[in-house]
């Protein structure tokens, strides 16, 4: 049996914000619905919050909702949470509250409180769930606001619905192959293939990646970040090709998410436009993350894993600062100098600490995390440590050339006041100490990473261990009756050697 | 107990003058002139009296290293077990007592946290701590009522801590923390007077050959993590006292690893064929200058060299390496230095003319007169490029008084070299030997180009893809109107 949690805390913090679009949509104005938008997504955050502290005291693999709601209606568990999804659900929420705070009154009638809400409940839905029909159900669905909004704006929707429909399609055409063959342990060519690309194309791998800078470019910049920034892409990879795809499958993944890595990051030092130069920064860390996660080596997961949460929110403060100060001077060219510290150093002080967190400066949340990311990827392949630091090198440069853009360079002259609101120096506070605070004591983060990666390999390894697509149900997971398997892992000093229990 | 606690204050010092600075940056609590220099004072002579208390301890008591352990900052070792909330053990242990902390045979990992007061670390920490103490006290005037005034102790803070860390570290991965602190306060107060382009152009230059150095200092950090098992200095270069120690790596292993030291240094301490930042860090305050360029964050390149002197030592190939890069950087530097037309470039390729003949010695197997050449040299220009705009009104008041241009009777070089050849050399010189031109045309232009161009083709195939050229023009106009 799968332990129970001791709230139905993953069921209350889906259903939470779809009750609060449903609210925001009879509200009468926006200023109301981003009040209304602010609670719900505080509440969210407390419940994920509480989600995770209550998983983190259980010692276990994997959990699910106490008195189970949906099993009772639908027959089938459908959210259960491990150890890999646990943190990413506050992380996840904590971005839409952020987001929902940094709004600034000039775009409240560009941005749809109701549609971010709704796209909060499928994000975190689909980060609770490990049913594949159920993901890619969610992943499809949380393709549905951006392209409503894409719609509204007048900009063309063809790339965007071109690249999804597609990544839809192939999902559902591979994982239709999967069912009608062998299962999941032993899957076939055509059906690995057919899931490889649809990920690749989720995750926005070169060359596949021109929706997401279209997305940037023509659709909010608060939507597009809120679409991208939770990696759903790099989960389903975690669920739907590791477990059980063929080692050409994840080789492939590997080769071309760290080629789009340092691609990425080249093309980051060279842009024109800020939101652009947002993208392909964000771009080339999610590609380091995903290429982190075929390392076969628990130092090298655990550091991928590491950084998914550090790029997480170092990007996501990073994305809302370049967010907040177009709200103040329209869209940002960095062909030229703004000059804009002497207004707003709040924002250019986040905009700096968010992106050195980023690139893994010490004392910073990425740091350990990049750490082990190069150390596992030196001690596998030396030409991958060599890759991910170079991507490193060209991002901080990249992150140093924006900076000095956006606020040195001139005095910029305006007699309006651009000083930071009390909602954005929240947030710049709330981020701020993640950053720093994760930075200068790693260790509970670092360890829980561990756990999770280690659990991960013994899972790739022992596929007896892996869901059955259509046993969903926890009572059909007996982890007990399957044998702890220790994986093998190459040790720093280059001999191969057992990793400690966990 | 009260070395213990005086190691600790070395470290806390400069951190607690970081964390003063920073929350009131981050809190916007506006602190006046005044208090910013003393606490900047306060945390110097704090560091300062703490580490001469522990070198009097060592010459007291005779003993060569101190380490100051505290502990694994992240262990991944049996995580389940030991539960990842247990507090970090601080310890200062006597000499021979400190275990090993190799794990090559574990398979865990370990960031170890760890300092060390020897021969090499103590010298250069209160070298550290006198003169950003003395640049704190000279800034505190010479930059009173300028805008930036908070901003240049808050990366003066950066600077300090960066330095005492990267001095004092046990660990390769400790001196990293340290070395990239330093890096970013570097490429920050360049770029100071923020409000032009100039100084920010050169301070991204600064940064960008800073984060291609490290990322050569990473890599060898790392390669040693692997061949030793630990990151650990005691580990990675023998049980012995610096500078007796011996690594115990292979010859090979040592030109690998210590080539990549290098390459990091060079870009460091502004060696061949990275010495063109050096002039353009100069657009910084005085101040800056002449505490990181001239004497601190310039020698940082040597103090790497000396560290893992017993890595070089394995290797003669390696240590031939060192002294042409040493020699090479003198001859270029001496030929730069005497053609700069303002004292503070001119101080700066002075600099690098010691700098390199340090790197020399170091490669010709020294090491205590390169450390006392460090000492020495960081002293002298720290107090000439602090001299530097006073003494420019000296020379000018001279000049003035001999109603002409103080006599240059020429050296013998332009006596018996041929105009032609001068003209040369001169241009050559000029043109600071075409370093940053070379780097430029061969490395960052068609770095450039070609992502520029790769830019180009997905603009068009997206917008081929989009299938609307003319509301993509119409988007971007109105995004541009807003």
């Amino acid at each position: 049996m799968i332990p129970e949690l001791h709230f139905p805390w993953l069921e209350f913090s889906i259903l939470l914000p779809v009750i609060g679009a449903m609210a925001c949509a009879i509200l009468p104005s926006q200023q109301a619905a981003q009040r209304v938008a602010i609670v719900v997504s505080s509440l969210t955050l407390l419940f994920t919050g509480g989600e995770w502290y209550d998983f983190t005291g259980m010692d276990t693999w994997q959990a699910h909702d106490h008195w189970d709601i949906i099993q009772r209606i639908l027959g089938h568990d459908y959210f259960v949470i491990d150890r890999l999804s646990a943190p990413l659900l506050p992380l996840s929420a904590l971005l839409y509250l952020m987001t929902i705070v940094s709004t600034l009154r000039t775009k409240l009638g560009r941005f749809s409180f109701g549609m971010t809400l709704i796209s909060e409940a499928i994000v975190l839905a689909t980060l609770s769930c490990h049913s594949p029909w159920m993901i890619i159900t969610l992943l499809s669905l949380a393709c549905v606001p951006p392209w409503f909004e894409l719609r509204r704006r007048g900009a063309s929707t063809r790339i965007f619905t071109l690249h999804m429909g597609l990544s839809i399609a192939l999902l559902v055409l591979g994982w239709s192959l999967i069912d009608d063959t062998a299962g999941p342990q032993s899957a076939e060519l055509l059906p690995a293939a057919l899931l490889t690309v649809a990920v690749l194309l989720r995750a926005g791998v070169v060359p596949v990646h021109c929706w997401m800078t279209d997305l940037f470019e023509h659709a909010s910049f608060g939507t597009a970040l809120l679409f991208v920034a939770p990696m759903t892409g790099a989960y389903a990879v975690m669920h739907l090709v590791l477990p059980f795809g063929p080692e050409w499958a994840m080789r492939s993944i590997a080769v071309l998410s760290l080629t789009t890595a340092v691609y990425a990051a080249g093309m980051a030092t060279v842009q024109k436009d800020a939101r652009r130069f947002f993208c392909y920064l964000f771009l080339s860390h999610a590609s380091l993350v995903l290429s982190g996660l075929e390392i076969v080596d628990t130092i090298g997961l655990t550091g991928a894993l590491c950084v998914w949460i550090s790029v997480g929110i170092s990007l996501g403060g990073f994305g809302l600062t370049l967010r907040s100060v177009e709200a103040r001077v329209g869209r940002l060219s960095l062909d030229r100098y703004h000059g804009l510290y002497e207004h707003t150093p709040t924002l250019a002080g986040l905009f700096l600490l968010t992106g050195l967190a980023s690139i893994g400066f010490p004392g910073t949340l990425g740091f350990v995390g990049m750490e082990l990311l190069i150390e596992g990827a030196v001690g596998v392949f030396p030409f991958v440590g060599l890759a991910v630091l170079l991507a490193a090198t060209l991002n901080g440069i990249a992150i140093m050339r924006a900076y000095f853009r956006i606020f040195t360079g001139r005095r910029f002259q305006t007699t309006a006041i651009l000083r930071s609101r009390p909602s954005e120096r929240f947030a710049v506070l709330v981020l701020t100490f993640l950053v720093l605070g994760g930075g200068l004591w790693p260790q509970p983060g670092v360890a829980s990473r561990h756990h999770a990666a280690q659990e991960l390999l013994d899972r790739r390894m022992n596929p007896q261990l892996v869901i059955e697509p259509d046993d969903t149900s926890p009572e059909m997971i007996n982890e007990e009756a399957a044998p702890k398997a220790v994986p093998e892992r190459k040790s720093k000093s280059g001999n191969d050697s057992a990793a400690p229990p966990d | 107990m009260l070395l213990l606690f005086a190691g600790i204050m070395v470290v806390v010092s400069p951190a607690a003058l970081l964390a003063v600075l920073g929350l009131a940056t981050l809190s916007r609590t506006p602190l006046s002139e005044r208090s910013v220099s003393r606490y900047a004072q306060a945390s110097s002579i704090s560091g300062l009296i703490a580490a001469l208390c522990i070198l009097t301890y060592m010459l007291t008591m005779d003993i060569r290293n101190v380490p100051l352990d505290f502990g694994d900052w992240v262990s991944l070792n049996n995580v389940a077990a030991e539960s990842a909330h247990a507090p970090p053990h601080v310890e200062m242990q006597p000499p021979g007592a400190l275990e090993s902390t190799d794990d090559a045979h574990t398979g865990q990992f370990h960031f170890l946290l760890k300092f060390v007061f020897d021969r090499l670390s103590i010298p250069f920490a209160i070298m550290s701590f006198v003169l950003c103490g003395v640049i704190g006290a000279f800034a505190f005037r010479y930059l009173h009522l300028e805008e930036g005034y908070h901003r240049f102790f808050l990366y003066y803070a950066i600077f300090q801590l960066g330095m005492i860390i990267s001095s004092l570290a046990g660990s390769i991965e400790t001196l990293f923390m340290g070395w990239e602190l330093v890096g970013l306060s570097s490429a920050l107060l360049v770029a100071f007077f923020h409000d032009r382009p100039a100084p920010v152009q050169n301070g991204l230059r600064v940064w960008s050959v800073y984060r291609v150095a490290d990322a050569a200092f990473l890599i060898a950090a790392l390669t040693l993590h692997h061949l030793s098992g630990s990151g650990d200095f005691e580990t990675l270069m023998g049980k012995g006292d610096w500078p007796a120690g011996h690594a115990t790596i292979t010859e090979n292993q040592a030109l690998l690893v210590g080539s990549l030291l290098l390459f990091a240094a060079a870009g460091k301490s502004a060696l061949v064929p990275f010495s063109g930042w050096l002039p353009r860090a100069m657009e910084g305050p005085t101040p800056s200058s002449a505490v990181f360029y001239g004497a601190l964050s310039v020698h940082l390149g040597a103090f790497l060299l000396l560290r893992v002197s017993p890595v070089l030592e394995l290797s003669p190939l390696l240590c031939g390496m060192v002294v042409a890069l040493g020699l090479i950087t003198m001859v270029f530097a001496a030929m730069a230095a005497r053609v700069q037309a303002d004292v503070k470039s001119a101080l700066s390729y002075a600099s690098l003319i010691q700098v390199s003949i340090i790197v020399v010695e170091i490669g010709l197997g020294l090491r205590y007169i390169p450390l006392i050449h460090i000492i020495g040299h960081a002293c002298l220009r720290t107090l000439q490029l602090v001299r530097a705009p006073s003494l420019l009104k000296d020379y000018s008041n001279l000049e003035n008084a001999l109603g002409d241009h103080l006599p240059d009777s020429g050296s013998v070089w332009d006596r018996r070299m041929s105009p032609s050849m001068r003209a040369r050399l001169y241009r050559f010189a000029w043109e600071r030997g075409y370093l940053d031109s070379m780097l430029d045309d061969f490395i960052v232009r068609p770095f450039i180009n070609f992502f520029k161009w790769s830019d180009r083709m997905e603009q068009r195939w997206t917008m081929f893809l989009a299938g609307t050229k003319g509301a993509d023009v119409k988007l971007k106009k109105e995004n541009e109107e807003a």
